[in-house]
């Protein structure tokens, strides 16, 4: 018989409890920490405080968005606040043990500043939050342009819990949205939730989650799945995979509530494969979900039964497109299907499926747990919640952030990422993933809104957004985004697999100094016949990087064929591109 | 059965996931073996009912797969927009270089390899480079051939290489 939702509760506060007294050292080891030597930084920190004879709690967390930072080492000595180490050197593991957590003054020369405990689990001494003394000398994260900015929903456990702990989830409030959803809401009621909260799909669409699971709601067949789509291929986004990497129960209760909204028999979590970290934490929460009753039979006694899977794919940026989604996890190569049917209708194994972002089902147990009109509250007009942004290229702070919908681009540009590296000039963005194509430095001053940044020629796609300073060639950055997107192409429709090829081609020749004027007419028709004749994104898109660049900086273009020269002198340097393509 | 087929008989038949295909069972070999051989493009086949055809066309498909053991050390330099704005294309040109290559591939004694990968996934620290899948951020092209210099001689006295199976050769003639 699986424990009740209080059980788990209370089980939950009393292993926080039993905590409550150590001293709690946390590390990042997502991605962005690993790439900055986080491991090094986990072994040093555990052999210093055995050495040293020091009792602690050494956990590996997720992503707090700092990324710059990394690797980033947050203490906490028991009731008090959390001081953080930024690029924290693995040779300075010895002194802070002995300093802070045995001698406990933090190290002031060494630390990045602090941020107030938790009112949650985040405060070892079991709640409250308040009262505890800031330490001098110390600025306050929270007033950090990084995290002034914020409001963190999707990312409220980032970066505090241990990802890998059912139970500090449970301590912060997690699963009380889906006990309450089960036990107290109909589906329908739920759904209705999710259609006040006017949550949109985030995996670049911006379609609303709530009229597509009305139409999964609305099939009657007993076998119904629910997809959520963490393939995340594009260059310049990782929120969904530092998702699953700080805190995979959001997802996985994300998950179940849109499987009870939606009335589906059965969830899959689709990752690449090769992406350890996300892959592993995310099976560890599903079998822990599954563990504890959270998943399977009768969850929490509310007669509703789900289980969730998490399938693999081979390298594909197209298996990220739905319906290519569905062939790879039916173990067939990555290609897209003819609609319609649409997936609500005939999708994974024939039966009618529903595929989800990993980021919009990260909201729906905060939407479920504080009501639609809530969520509805945050935001701007028609595009209501916040966006997770991924900030990397030329910027200052590099790295992850949730800041609510309506907040000026320009803003999260030159305050929160702290403007260009090295004092120089934004020369352009490039969104939403090589398909979106480029923004000019003179049009960032727009509302993060989906309408907005659409009427501007921007994609907010996924949330990836790379900045390049003012040294860039805009020609070589669009043939480096054409030679991804003809790699990537799965070959299906051959105006997108041609045209790739053609487009990629002729911006070498531009490249190279040899390109002739007829070039962009060639460019464009090529375009035009990849947006008529392609099955999916992949190739209607295909020449938005080109037209994008072409729209921002015509004369750079001009330059390099009519002038035969490359006006940021950049694009003469090595040029590499993988050596085999799909067949 | 041979040591090979039993270690990619376990792999397929040790798949603990509800939904088994054709792609599943290739990633269990993949992480098993590191490579796909013949007999596990037939045993794979056998084990979800399909053809030898079928599962090639999914191996094939998908470029994670590869057909011949990998190199003793593999270095992977993402090239995706971030990592290409920071300076990737420097750090690949270091990398090969110092790896004595001069494409993406493997050296001849099977020693390392050098590729390109399209997004490792940290792009706030651009750029990034992997060896033997752990990442590698914030690297410059002396850093690069610095890695790749240290791995190679490291692997001097590690240095048996492994002839090349028929089927690789197939594959290579495709």
């Amino acid at each position: 018989m699986s424990p009740s939702f209080e059980q788990l509760e209370g089980e939950a506060l009393r292993r926080r409890d039993g905590e409550a007294g150590r001293p709690w050292l946390r590390v990042g080891t997502a991605l962005c920490g690993q790439a900055a030597g986080a491991d090094a930084v986990v072994v040093a920190l555990r052999d210093a405080l055995e050495s040293q004879e020091v009792d602690a709690r050494l956990t590996e967390v997720g992503c707090l968005g700092l990324c710059y930072a990394e690797p980033l080492l947050d203490v906490q000595l028991p009731g008090g606040p959390r001081v953080f180490y930024g690029n924290f050197d693995p040779e300075r593991a010895g002194e802070v043990v002995a300093g802070h957590v045995a001698g406990g003054q933090p190290v002031e020369a060494l630390a990045l500043g602090y941020l107030a405990p938790l009112d949650g689990l985040g405060d070892g001494s079991g709640g409250g939050g308040g009262g505890f003394v800031a330490p001098p000398g110390l600025r306050d994260l929270s007033l950090h342009p990084m995290r002034a900015w914020e409001n963190r929903i999707a990312l409220r456990n980032a970066g505090n819990i241990d990802p890998l702990d059912i139970y500090q989830y449970i301590a912060s409030g997690g699963y009380r949205a889906l006990n309450r959803a089960l036990l107290e809401m109909t589906p329908g009621e739920a759904l209705q939730q999710v259609n006040e909260s006017g949550l949109r799909g985030r995996g670049g669409a911006a379609f609303p989650t709530a009229t597509k699971w009305r139409f999964l709601a609305g099939n009657p067949s007993p076998e119904k799945y629910v997809l959520c789509n963490c393939e995340e291929g594009d260059p310049g986004a990782f929120n969904d995979k530092a998702i699953l990497e700080s805190d995979p129960h959001t997802l996985v209760e994300g998950v179940i509530l849109a499987g009870y909204a939606t009335g589906a028999s059965r969830g899959y979590i689709f990752i690449r494969h090769g992406h350890d970290g996300p892959i592993e934490r995310c099976r560890a929460a599903v079998g822990q979900a599954q563990e504890l009753g959270l998943l399977g039979e009768n969850i929490l006694g509310s007669g509703f039964s789900f289980d969730v899977e998490v399938a693999l794919t081979g390298d594909s940026y197209v298996a990220g497109e739905e319906s290519a989604l569905m062939e790879a996890i039916e173990g067939k190569r990555a290609m897209p299907r003819f609609r319609p049917p649409f997936p609500a209708q005939v999708g994974l194994f024939g039966k009618p499926t529903n595929i989800n972002n990993v980021k919009t089902l990260a909201y729906v147990p905060e939407i479920v747990s504080k009501g639609g009109a809530w969520f509805a509250g945050i935001g701007h007009e028609r595009s209501t919640g916040t966006a997770i942004l991924c900030l990397s290229g030329a910027l200052n702070y590099t790295g992850m952030m949730e800041v609510p919908l309506g907040v000026n681009l320009k803003d999260v540009l030159y305050d929160a990422a702290g403007g260009i590296r090295g004092g120089k000039k934004l020369k352009l963005l490039q969104t939403g993933g090589p398909l979106g194509g480029v923004l000019g430095a003179d049009n960032v001053d727009v509302v993060l809104d989906f309408e907005v940044l659409r009427n501007a020629g921007a994609i907010l796609g996924s949330g990836g957004i790379i900045a390049a300073d003012e040294d860039t060639c805009v020609v070589d950055l669009t043939r480096s985004l054409v030679a991804f997107c003809q790699y990537e192409s799965c070959g299906k429709c051959f105006p997108c697999r041609m045209g790739m090829s053609h487009l990629l081609e002729v911006l070498e020749r531009i490249c190279d100094l040899k390109g002739e004027p007829e070039d962009l007419d060639l460019m464009r028709s090529t375009g035009e016949s990849m947006q008529a004749g392609s099955l999916c994104g992949h190739g209607q898109l295909g020449f938005n990087p080109v037209a994008s660049a072409l729209r921002y900086f015509p004369a750079e273009f001009e330059a390099h064929i009519l002038e035969h020269r490359c006006p940021t002198g950049t694009c003469h340097g090595p040029r590499f591109s993988p050596a085999r393509s799909r067949r | 059965m041979d040591g090979l087929e039993q270690r990619i008989d376990g792999a397929v038949r040790g798949q603990s996931q509800p939904t088994v295909t054709i792609l599943s069972s290739l990633l269990a070999v993949e992480d098993e073996l590191r490579y796909i051989p013949r007999e596990a493009v037939e045993r794979v086949a056998e084990f979800t009912g399909a053809t030898v055809n079928d599962v090639w066309a999914v191996a094939s498909f998908y470029p994670n797969f590869r057909f011949r053991p990998p190199a003793a050390r593999q270095v992977e330099v993402c090239w995706g927009a971030s990592c290409h704005l920071m300076g990737a294309m420097g750090v690949v040109k270091a990398a090969l270089e110092a790896a004595g290559l001069e494409g993406e591939g493997e050296r001849a004694d099977h020693r390392l390899s050098v590729r390109l990968n399209t997004c490792l996934g940290a792009c706030a620290q651009a750029p990034v480079m992997a060896v033997d899948h752990h990442l590698v951020g914030r690297v410059s092209p002396d850093a690069a051939a610095r890695r790749v210099s240290d791995l190679l001689g490291e692997d001097a006295a590690a240095a048996q290489g492994h002839t090349a199976g028929r089927f690789e050769d197939e594959v290579d003639a495709l």
